[in-house]
């Protein structure tokens, strides 16, 4: 179809959208009313095993089937990525990872904020079951945090700090202990995903049983994750080059 | 106007595809797709407020919990949600990005191998 | 069991252990022997299997139901989230495990070379199967359909060194997510309007309330994701090039099991969320529209091309319509009927993807044009391909007829006769195109096609091979005979012919799913009827596959015909090119229809209800 066609015909059907949604927005509770049946019921649960974030009590304890499925999402993603940017046939690696230069303030500036970042990282996935944060939050401040390395620095230094195998096996070891917990709680309560350790001491560290554990799996999952995902990037960008006529 | 928040929402999610359709560059076109997800976020999170009420953490030394915080479970679902879409965003990135390599064009309207 | 009903460990069971298998392959898979990144899968795989068949055998006593986390519910509400098996949800799982199965043995000699990350992508794409089919939460659903997004993308765009692969990937992706999205804003306003997620819950909090246009709208945008991944028309255009471009036994995934869930997932949440909310009568018409057109365009479709994996890829969007139809009639036996189909043609559909691969693999390339008659020295082959068609057009007995029979005496007794005309012409053109192409090829029927370039709106079966095989190995034929003798099977055992109508009445009966939900009492469900072979159905099988054989005639023969037949032809030409050129590989056109396709369905649910 023309471009014309197409925007015509999508003009036409999402003005008739359009239409149905205003009709059913204004059918919608107040914004802001106080209607919200789960989140009593939520509150409560939350409440009784200890957990001072009801909103990882809601993706740990109550709803950890979904957050098994997003995880592993997260994993399908990365290994999808690591299948798509890889070397292909007719492609060789290729040696100007150390051109370029930085400003000597940012290099500077980068190796301050680094590991300030990387650790700020690592409290938001500790304390995920206490304050706002979690696996998923804090994973991507870890991940994006060691990239500093390559904003500040050079490539080459990026890379040997982060080979990339024991990342995938981060990641393995993250979606693995998930599921394994899971059926951790199977064998021992009859329930999957079941809260099986002790909970109590609201809003200490060693509080809301599993929730903590299952933040950690996930934070270490999803720092990997990202990990593996901007490297396979970078070095698709930078490293990569089809291979030239007449060389081996 | 208190349905404000929910006709955003949606006019994101339409002005996402809108932005699919007139696109000339594959890369703008996940990217529109990422805008259109982020209209069902403003929905999720506009459903889950309100008025007066505190975020649903009690913190550590923790508050006195209280019933009235703003949605937990609409929260739950954005925030897995928003991981998750950065990943499947880095994956659609992934096959623009090879696409570019072996085609030499990320313009969809000379992408003619898929017709018929 | 504080979790459920006895046996309740199964479900999370089946969605838990593929991860794990992945998880595995991707931590040791760079250091393993290919044989074992081949075997280990494959015996996760089969593991699930027989998981999913004890699962499916223990549903015949009632609902096996899973309160994750165990939270069960009090006083009505619960936090946690909800798997309820049903026959029909066990049996797409095992279907779909069966399937996997036999697609990773088929995979041990179809790639000379691929890493652990295939492997480790197919089996979560079977846990994101597995959890979609046995889940009971709406939002559980959305989740699980976006993991088998993912790795289907990812599985589609495998082969990066062919273009159009990618192509054909990222259309895939884009309207996937788009339709995932749009059910995510339904999901919302429902959420929003109950303060509930989970589907007996919906049940419970939508009942005896008026419906509104919020309602109406939460369920068409709800059915939009699950109508793109069931390739309905107007929301189909992907599956034609994804499957293009798939490797073979990624596409027995695809059209065997993935497809069908998508019919399967709008049915399911019409049923138990909104069947005693919104009229029947105008949900039935609503759902016939779709399924007419989407079998039409696909019949169509497909007898007019020339690359065989877009072929089947029309074939199945033609059979998705005929499911659609089947279940649309809102009836035990049309879902009985729709039920045998889907197991019937799942067993045919794969066996032609498989038998496509070899092709490739043997000779390079997946043209009907450029591999005219080189196939006359196959002895094998050509038998399987003929059966193939020939279940695919409906020849009594496979299952695949009997489904197709079950179906259409249940839409003659309910008054929709023309239902019959649209399966037998739909079932026979697809089969008969596919009669066409083994003529062509393994017997050098007809004149030898015009070859050359493609015309401009057209493709061509160009596409690299994964590996060169001199002769079809053992582990690549076995599993199409076995998917064949399957789908056999299916047609001919009496038990199953009361096996389904049996996993029909469950899934046709929402308050048996939702009390056994939410008192986890496992109770029963009696079905009313035992639909078997009749005259007419074995009549109408057997005019279906007269269809096929003059179809195949037909296409063997065109260039003589269209000698003859010229003005004919030409009147006949120009719709069928404005059709192939809807088909443009463009995202932005697709995404265009995709809108179009919700207006519509909002308009044919919506209007009704207005006056």
């Amino acid at each position: 179809m023309s471009r014309t066609a197409r925007t015509v015909m999508f003009a036409a059907a999402g003005g008739a959208v359009a239409v149905f949604a205003v009709l059913a927005v204004v059918r919608l509770p107040a914004f802001g009313s106080p209607y919200h049946p789960y989140r009593d019921h939520a509150f409560l649960a939350g409440v009784a095993h200890d957990t001072a974030n009801l909103v990882s009590s809601v993706n740990f304890d109550q709803r950890g089937l979904d957050t098994l499925g997003e995880e592993t999402i997260l994993l399908a993603s990365v290994m999808g990525v690591s299948v798509l940017l890889r070397r292909a046939e007719d492609e060789e690696e290729h040696d100007d990872r150390s051109v370029g230069w930085v400003l000597d303030a940012t290099r500077l500036g980068g190796y301050i904020i680094l590991p300030v970042t990387v650790l700020v990282g690592f409290d938001v996935i500790t304390h995920g079951h206490l304050t706002p944060g979690g696996g998923f939050q804090g994973g991507v401040v870890v991940g994006t945090g060691i990239h500093l390395m390559y904003v500040a620095g050079r490539y080459r230094s990026l890379e040997r700090m982060r080979p990339t195998t024991p990342f995938e096996w981060g990641e393995a070891v993250g979606a693995g202990a998930f599921a394994a917990m899971g059926v951790a709680g199977l064998l021992v309560s009859g329930a999957f995903l079941a809260n099986l350790i002790s909970y109590t001491g609201f809003g200490q560290l060693f509080s809301s049983g599993t929730v903590a554990l299952l933040n950690g799996a996930v934070g270490i999952e999803v720092a990997s994750g990202v990990m593996v995902l901007l490297a396979k990037f970078l070095e698709q960008a930078i490293v990569l080059r089809r291979r030239e006529d007449g060389e081996k | 106007m208190s349905v404000y928040g929910y006709l955003v929402a949606f006019w994101l999610v339409l002005a996402g595809s809108f932005g699919i359709v007139r696109s000339r560059d594959l890369i703008h076109s996940v990217v529109c797709l990422s805008v259109a997800q982020s209209g069902t976020y403003v929905l999720l999170l506009s459903i889950g407020f309100q008025t007066k009420a505190t975020p649903p953490v009690y913190g550590s030394p923790p508050s006195t919990p209280t019933r009235s915080v703003t949605d937990p479970v609409v929260q739950a679902m954005t925030l897995t949600d928003v991981v998750v879409s950065a990943t499947v965003t880095a994956l659609l990135l992934a096959m623009a990005v090879q696409i570019h390599k072996r085609h030499g064009t990320l313009d969809p309207d000379e992408l003619r191998a898929l017709r018929g | 069991m504080p979790g459920g009903t006895a046996f309740s460990w199964l479900p999370p069971t089946t969605v838990a252990v593929p991860i794990l298998g992945a998880a595995l392959l991707l931590a040791v898979g760079r250091w393993l022997p290919r044989w074992l990144t081949d075997a280990i899968p494959t015996a996760v795989a089969a593991g699930i299997t027989v998981l999913t068949a004890c699962l499916l055998a223990r549903t015949a006593d009632g609902h096996v139901v899973t309160w994750s986390g165990g939270w069960r519910p009090t006083h009505g509400f619960s936090v946690g989230i909800v798997m309820v098996s049903d026959p029909v949800g066990a049996g797409a799982a095992l279907l779909s495990a069966a399937l996997a199965t036999l697609a990773l043995l088929y995979s041990w000699k179809y790639f000379e070379s691929v890493e652990a990350h295939y492997h480790a992508l197919v089996l979560l794409f079977l846990a994101g199967m597995q959890g979609f089919a046995l889940t009971g939460d709406l939002f559980d659903m959305f989740v699980f359909f976006e993991l088998m997004g993912a790795s289907a993308y990812a599985l589609t765009g495998m082969k990066v060194e062919d273009p159009s692969a990618l192509q054909g990937a990222l259309n895939f992706g884009i309207i996937n997510s788009l339709g995932a999205y749009l059910t995510l804003a339904g999901v919302g306003l429902l959420y929003a309007r109950t303060g509930n997620l989970g589907m007996p819950q919906l049940h419970q909090s939508l009942e005896g309330r008026p419906v509104d246009a919020l309602v109406v709208a939460a369920f068409v945008l709800v059915l939009t994701g699950f109508l793109v991944k069931g390739a309905v028309a107007p929301f189909h255009y992907w599956l034609d090039d994804a499957h293009a471009v798939a490797p073979a036994p990624v596409c027995v995934l695809f059209s065997g099991i993935m497809v069908p869930l998508g019919v399967y997932g709008a049915l399911r949440v019409y049923w138990i969320v909104f069947a005693g909310v919104l009229p029947g009568a105008d949900i039935r018409r609503a759902f016939l529209v779709l399924g007419v057109i989407s079998a039409l365009v696909g019949a169509v479709m497909c007898v007019g091309q020339r690359h065989i994996k877009r072929l089947l890829a029309f074939s199945t969007i033609a059979h998705a319509g005929l499911f659609l139809c089947a279940l649309a009639l809102l009836s035990e036996d049309g879902t009985a009927g729709a039920l045998l189909y889907v197991a019937g043609h799942a067993g045919a559909k794969a066996a032609l993807f498989l038998l496509a691969g070899l092709l490739l693999n043997r000779f390079g390339s997946v043209d009907e044009h450029g591999l005219y008659g080189r196939g006359r020295s196959e002895r094998l082959m050509p038998w399987l391909w003929v059966l193939g068609a020939l279940a695919l057009a409906g020849l009594p007995p496979f299952g695949t007829a009997l489904g197709k029979a079950i179906s259409e005496e249940a839409a003659i007794k309910g008054g929709d006769w023309y239902l019959s005309i649209v399966f037998v012409a739909v079932s026979g053109l697809t089969g008969g195109a596919v009669l066409r192409v083994a003529a062509r090829i393994y017997l050098g029927l007809g004149p030898r096609p015009r070859e050359g370039e493609a015309q401009a709106f057209e493709s061509t079966g160009e596409e690299k091979s994964e590996a060169r095989l001199r002769s079809a190995p053992a582990t690549m034929v076995v599993p199409i005979v076995a998917l064949l003798a399957g789908t056999l099977v299916a047609g001919v055992i009496g038990g199953s012919r009361s096996a389904f109508s049996h996993a029909a009445a469950y899934f046709t009966q929402p308050g048996a799913y939702v009390h056994a939900a939410m008192t986890l009492t496992a109770g029963t469900v009696s079905s009313v009827r035992q639909p078997n072979w009749t005259g007419l159905g074995l009549g109408l099988g057997f005019v279906s596959v007269a269809v096929a054989l003059v179809t195949a005639a037909a296409g063997v023969y065109s260039s003589v015909l269209a000698d003859r037949l010229a003005p004919l032809v030409r009147v006949g030409s120009a719709p069928m090119r404005v059709l192939r050129q809807l088909h443009s590989g463009h995202v932005g056109d697709y995404v265009a229809w995709l809108m179009t396709g919700v207006a519509v369905v909002g308009a044919l649910v919506g209007l009704p209800l207005v006056r």
